[in-house]
């Protein structure tokens, strides 16, 4: 084999590989289009939530312990206003790493949601809101307005949020907030 | 009249000639004493014999009551109701009870051809083995057959500077209603008959508020009026098991100057026994409600050194209600008064239905980061929208009447009634901001607002205060200790006389 020879075998192989690369890793990346299936390219919004992501402003317990700070976080993008408020709430009430503190009692869990025509979502949460609940005035109302304020400041669709424990309607958390009836936004208890 | 009418009238009379019966009981000889067996039907006296200071009835006697077959056999006394036996055996200060042995305070006695037992053999002995429940009141001679609501009464009468109060305990508990007829109250309770002694306080000196306390009716007190009598504000309060009546009497207000009027000799002025409080004019608060947050199975939030949000609370409260009653006065309302719990709506109720003039929630708080520390006062928040739903579910609404015609009626929406208050509850905070401020620690926001559901329900200014911080350990401590209760306590109560001025200077413009 003569040295040209070889060099435009090298050539042709380089070609083939970056074609082979943009055809079957680069093209989806950046049309977020499923590498698998040629079928589910037809349909993008349905397979490209989970690489998808949107900003979401979260909410924390600020250093002065009696306000909430809010952070810019990404959030999966989820098809449809309910979609995409199960994902924040499944954003905001997972553990966060530290510095940051949650008012959301550990072990808490997104148990269904749901927002009516008139834009008031109701939010089911598990027992552990609750039972893990250490009380306190304060404590209730960041705990309450981490909810309420991570839909309402995030989707304009929604103008106030209910919350449920365990599929059912409550009264309180913990004895103080009043959670009979949706409430709005409330951005005084933000920094 | 028909068949049932003549039995609610035989009864009526029955238990009338109870009430008479005891009244003259009251005033007989102890030899004379009968026990009184009360029951649906009527009432039955079987006599009462005291022998050594021990009071006993006659079996006879308490066979043709109960339908109780008695016999004396094998020197043993049978005593046999429905196929059920008791046997007493003359020695013995015991009783056999379908087997089951039960003490009596003293060994029956035979008497001419009868056998007297202490009248304790019937709770004890008779009450196990009978169908029906027997209540043995001994103390006022009283034996209640079957479901009567027969309401202990206890009643205590006390001077309250220039008023007076009038507390009636009734147990089990009772409700009632007090009417104003002429010179006399009448307080009608909801029971079937009164178990009190007649009169039920020994007349009172004249120039008096109050001259008599009499039971007048088988479930009726009435309260006879003295000259010195203007007004009354009645308030019931459940205590342990009984329900607690007060009734609080205002005497007539001592005349004052008219500006420019000569003046009056120096004896028409206030007496001078009267406590500065009380020679002022009637408060605008004449009943403050304090609510011990928390309570029984609810603790609350719990300090890492062990204190009890519910248990800090009670204790505040009861401090609170102490200083605010003997130095201003003022009568004083707990929603709780021991450790249980009590609905949220149970503790707005309480100060709504008795018309308080303000309600005070006492917490304690708890953050995430324990280094948050200060008292903070909250009065409710409303949603923006709030105003026109309150507008709306405010206006009077013309219901019919008796009489007939149309009347307005204003319905106020159980979890809005906060609401037209809502100014005077943040004036109330602020001033207690202010009284606070030298005295407690306060927090970095020491007022807000925010919607609670113990606020939105009281009909009449309202605010919480959480008092500190039980998750800071320092905090703990010094909640616990009686230097920051008595501080706070005092902040609270200067509050209070603040609030009221502030009441009156608004009524004034």
């Amino acid at each position: 084999m003569t040295p040209r020879r070889a060099a435009l075998i090298a050539a042709l192989t380089t070609v083939v590989a970056c074609l082979a690369w943009l055809l079957f890793i680069g093209l989806p990346r950046w049309y977020g289009a499923p590498a698998k299936s040629t079928a589910a390219a037809v349909k993008p919004g349905a397979s490209a939530a989970p690489v998808r992501k949107i900003t979401a402003h979260l909410f924390y317990v600020a250093d002065d312990g009696v306000r909430l700070v809010s952070t810019d976080r990404d959030v999966p993008f989820g098809e449809g206003t309910v979609q995409q408020a199960k994902e924040i709430i499944g954003a905001q009430i997972a553990p966060p790493a530290a510095p940051l503190l949650s008012a959301i009692p550990a072990g808490t869990t997104l148990r269904a949601l749901f927002i009516t025509a008139k834009g008031d979502a109701y939010v089911d949460l598990s027992h552990e809101i609750t039972g893990g609940h250490s009380g306190g005035t304060v404590n209730e109302l960041l705990t309450v307005y981490t909810i309420v304020n991570a839909l309402t400041a995030n989707l304009p669709a929604v103008s106030g949020v209910q919350l449920l424990v365990d599929g059912k309607e409550v009264d309180t958390l913990a004895g103080h907030v009043d959670l009979r009836r949706p409430l709005a936004r409330n951005l005084s208890w933000v920094q | 009249m028909n068949a049932r009418s003549l039995s609610l009238f035989s009864a009526t009379i029955a238990v009338g000639v109870f009430v008479l019966t005891r009244s003259l009981a009251s005033q007989a000889p102890p030899s004379s004493q009968t026990l009184t067996l009360l029951a649906r039907d009527g009432r039955h006296p079987i006599p009462i014999s005291a022998v050594n200071d021990q009071e006993f009835v006659a079996l006879d006697d308490l066979g043709a009551a109960f339908q109780l077959a008695v016999r004396e056999e094998a020197g043993a006394i049978t005593v046999t109701y429905k196929g059920k036996t008791i046997v007493v055996t003359p020695d013995q200060a015991l009783a056999s009870v379908s087997g089951r042995l039960v003490s009596l305070p003293a060994p029956p006695v035979h008497a001419g051809r009868r056998w007297l037992v202490p009248v304790e053999f019937i709770s004890r002995a008779l009450a196990p083995i009978y169908d029906v429940r027997l209540d043995l009141r001994k103390a006022s001679h009283l034996l209640i057959v079957g479901d009567l609501r027969v309401p202990r009464l206890t009643a205590k009468y006390e001077a309250v500077g220039s008023g007076a109060r009038l507390t009636i305990d009734a147990a089990p508990r009772a409700t009632s209603t007090v009417q104003q007829e002429g010179e006399r109250l009448t307080i009608k309770f909801d029971a079937d008959a009164l178990d009190a002694p007649n009169p039920l306080l020994p007349p009172q000196p004249a120039p008096a508020i109050v001259q008599a306390v009499r039971v007048a009716e088988p479930s009726t007190v009435t309260v006879d009026l003295g000259p010195r009598f203007a007004a009354f504000r009645a308030s019931t309060q459940p205590v342990d098991a009984a329900m607690r009546l007060v009734i609080d009497f205002v005497a007539p207000q001592t005349t004052t100057e008219a500006p420019g009027a000569p003046s009056a000799p120096a004896t028409a002025t206030a007496p001078p026994e009267l406590p500065p409080a009380f020679a002022q004019p009637i408060s605008a608060i004449r009943t403050v409600a304090i609510d011990a947050g928390h309570g029984g199975d609810d603790e609350g939030v719990k300090g890492a050194g062990g204190t009890k949000e519910k248990d800090l609370t009670l204790t505040v409260a009861r401090q609170l209600k102490a200083a605010i009653e003997s130095r201003l006065g003022i009568r004083v309302l707990l929603t709780r008064d021991d450790d249980r719990a009590v609905g949220l709506d149970d503790r707005t109720a309480l100060a709504n239905n008795n018309k308080a003039d303000l309600f005070i929630s006492l917490h304690a708080n708890a953050s995430l980061r324990p280094s948050v520390t200060g008292a903070m006062i909250f009065s409710a928040g409303f949603p923006p929208d709030a105003e026109q739903q309150a507008r709306a579910a405010l206006a009077p609404e013309p219901l019919p009447t008796f009489g007939g015609g149309l009347r307005d009626i204003e319905l106020v929406p159980w979890d809005m009634a906060q609401f037209r208050h809502l100014e005077q509850s943040v004036a109330f905070a602020t001033i207690l901001e202010q009284q606070m401020h030298d005295k407690v620690p306060l927090g970095s926001r020491p007022t807000d607002q925010a919607p609670l559901r113990i606020l939105e329900s009281a009909n009449m200014p309202a605010v919480l205060i959480e008092m500190g911080f039980l998750t800071n350990p320092e905090q703990e401590k010094a909640l616990a200790g009686s230097g920051f209760q008595n501080a706070f306590t005092q902040a609270v109560f200067e509050s209070v006389i603040k609030f009221r001025d502030h009441l009156g200077m608004v009524a004034s413009r």
